[in-house]
């Protein structure tokens, strides 16, 4: 079983990312979980949300503690909560920044990887929106789920133009983080 | 008789029930003084004032329980609460 | 008795559970549908309402009403005249439904609720356990508990066919943990219309309000007839019992998809330990049970499906060979200290030939997590309670020492 966490702010989408990833996953045959760390939040407040992949179908219904991949939709984050916390060693961080890996430490020998998506979601979406682009990134950089399934997933959620022109930025991200696992 | 789910029953139960028997004064028309205002009628807590073909009203003994509304409040005194005899 | 799913993924699709019960509710066909929103129930009737006025559900009417205590009132006058009701609640609107709940079951009236199971104020929380219907044990109401979003979807056709069975007419709540469930995405079958148009035929009762044919419903019982009103309730639960059964066979039968009866039972045949629960947790433990087993451990579990009618003959033979029996609880008993589960289970096996240790364990609190290492450390307690006996009956978990 793979579990990945998303950390973001209330309003960014780490809900619905996490659902579209179980979205996508099921779609490529296999068995998935989403949920979030639910709460009373508020647009801007720290939120987190979980997605489980697996071969088999999931009982488990406990939170996740010890992540395969974390998403951090918002860097200014890092300050405020312990985004690595618990990763396994063989784990991933993406953190959607500018700024290199080398920038970022943590207490852990998980992998850094990093993908402007604020930028990426500008330049296509027209909007700082970034969940759709992170997932792209993260097709790439774990290959758990097909790109294609991710935009299906997210082209099925936003029908029409929003859905095509994430789509279009899922790839953009897609090309770029594999570009950078090379 | 064994119940019903809910204890659902038919309606009317009440006829059954002839609350004529409570009564301890039972209330006489003087149709000398009545003035078919209809009072007495829509007072009745019992719907034990009916109405004649000729406009004016008889009592109806079986379920009436002399509780005195009617002649408290006819406004020609024309209902007078006698005791019973038992 | 094992749990039965042709993972027929072709049929699956990934939803939430709050929709998933949703649609369920509309291919059962309802005709009135009345709720007061209320976290973390509010997705299930805003996707109701949704398919309301995109006229999804033919033949139904939503009331609008302004408190839980009005929609159930609603349901009753709705239900006697033979209409099929839905409503879903949670902790708080359930609490002030409570004194209509013992009028719903004393007019015996078949109705589905939808429990999403939340904590009780104060202090106010909104998160998962299940205080709030185990709080409404006695007003007569059949209690389901579902562990995973199929389970609590297809449980809706299952409870409609139960609770309007001439020989059962009571209503019935299902029961599904908040959050976890209610807002999970998984993957699941969507309740099928063509086969629950044939598993469930309409409600059809004798007795209804109908101007044509007038009745007298919420009749009076003075002291010469209350008792034979609760007597014959009870007789109504103790046939629920079968009907629980027989609901789960036949939904087997049609739809190839089965849960257990009023309990189902996961690796306890040779079980010297048999961890006992309701709901979402259920998922947790079977987990829990394959990894102990694969370390050698003799555990099982035991899901207790129908909560009241209460299934005390299916749980004795169950339990009949095990060592000791461990209750998990998500909710209390202030000022006895226990569970509903172990207090039950106890009371079940007093006055029998069964004298194995019953403990008991207050779990998940207010949404409180529980890990599979906290189930682990339950099982090394139950472990000890072989070896030395029982050193506290019921305890709570993973309290916080420094909050006390």
């Amino acid at each position: 079983m793979k579990e990945i966490r998303i950390h973001g702010r209330g309003g960014q989408g780490s809900v619905t990312a996490a659902e579209l990833l179980a979205v996508a996953a099921f779609a490529d045959g296999k068995f998935s979980q989403a949920f979030p760390a639910f709460g009373v939040e508020r647009r801007g407040a720290p939120v987190q949300s979980f997605t489980r992949l697996n071969d088999k179908p999931i009982r488990l219904r406990s939170q996740v503690y010890q992540p395969d991949y974390v998403i951090v939709q918002d860097p200014t984050l890092i300050e405020v909560v312990d985004v690595a916390y618990g990763i396994k060693d063989t784990g991933t961080i993406i953190i959607n920044s500018e700024f290199n890996p080398e920038n970022f430490k943590f207490d852990s020998n998980a992998k850094v990887m990093t993908v402007d998506a604020t930028k990426i979601a500008l330049d296509i979406i027209g909007r700082p929106i970034v969940n759709t682009v992170l997932m792209g990134a993260f097709s790439a950089a774990t290959k758990q789920i097909k790109p294609e399934s991710i935009a299906n997933a997210v082209k099925n959620r936003f029908p029409g133009k929003i859905g095509e022109k994430n789509a279009e930025a899922i790839e953009k991200a897609y090309s770029i983080t594999m570009e950078a696992t090379v | 008789m064994s119940i019903t789910p809910g204890g659902i029953c038919k309606p009317g139960t009440t006829i059954s029930n002839k609350t004529g028997g409570w009564r301890n004064f039972r209330p006489i028309y003087d149709y000398d003084k009545c003035t078919k205002c209809k009072l007495c009628e829509l007072l009745c807590p019992d719907m034990s004032v009916l109405e004649r073909e000729d406009g004016y009203y008889d009592f109806d003994y079986d379920y009436c329980k002399g509780c005195g509304l009617c002649a408290n409040e006819c406004p020609v005194d024309a209902i007078e609460m006698i005791l019973e005899e038992k | 008795m094992a749990i039965l799913r042709e993972a027929d993924k072709d049929k699956m699709t990934v939803v939430e559970g709050s929709y998933a019960v949703a649609h369920a509710v509309k291919v059962c066909r309802p005709h009135v549908i009345s709720a007061y929103p209320i976290t973390p129930q509010t997705h299930i009737v805003e996707e109701l309402s949704q398919f309301i006025a995109d006229g999804e559900i033919p033949n139904c009417a939503y009331m609008n009403v302004e408190s839980e205590f009005s929609a159930l009132s609603a349901l009753v006058g709705s239900a006697a005249t033979g209409a099929r009701c839905y409503s879903a609640t949670t902790s708080q609107g359930l609490a002030l439904m409570h004194e209509v709940l013992f009028n719903f079951s004393g007019l015996r009236l078949p109705m589905v609720m939808t429990i999403v199971n939340r904590a009780l104020s104060a202090p106010i929380n909104i998160w998962n356990d299940q205080q709030d219907s185990i709080s409404q044990r006695d007003t007569g109401w059949i209690q389901l508990y579902a562990e995973d979003i199929q389970e609590a979807s297809d449980m809706i056709a299952q409870a409609y066919k139960i609770s309007e069975d001439k020989d059962v007419l009571l209503p019935a709540m299902v029961c599904m943990d908040g959050f976890i469930l209610s807002h999970v995405y998984e993957p699941l079958v969507l309740l099928e219309e063509d086969l629950t148009n044939e598993y469930l035929k309409p409600y059809e009762t004798n007795y209804k309000l109908d101007p044509k044919n007038p009745l007298s419903f919420g009749a009076f019982a003075d002291p010469s007839s209350y008792t034979e009103f609760r007597y014959l309730q009870q007789q109504a639960m103790d046939k629920a019992i079968n009907k629980v059964e027989e609901a789960a066979d036949e939904f087997k039968e049609l739809y190839g998809r089965y849960y257990g009866g009023v309990i189902d039972t996961y690796m306890t045949e040779d079980a010297d330990i048999i961890l006992c629960a309701m709901g979402s947790i259920i998922g947790t433990l079977r987990d829990v049970v394959d990894n102990l087993r694969s370390n050698g451990k003799k555990v099982g579990l035991l899901k207790v499906r129908a909560f009241r009618p209460f299934p005390a003959e299916a749980i004795k033979q169950a339990v009949s060979n095990t060592s000791v029996i461990v209750a998990l609880d998500k909710n209390i008993s202030i000022g006895l200290n226990e569970g509903a589960l172990l207090t039950e289970l106890k009371s079940i096996l007093y006055n029998t030939n069964l004298n194995m240790p019953v403990i008991g364990f207050s779990i998940g609190h207010g949404g409180r997590d529980i890990p599979e290492k906290t189930i682990e450390d339950i099982v090394q307690k139950a472990e000890n309670v072989i070896k030395s006996g029982i050193s506290h009956e019921s305890e709570f978990v993973d309290l916080r020492e420094d909050l006390i």
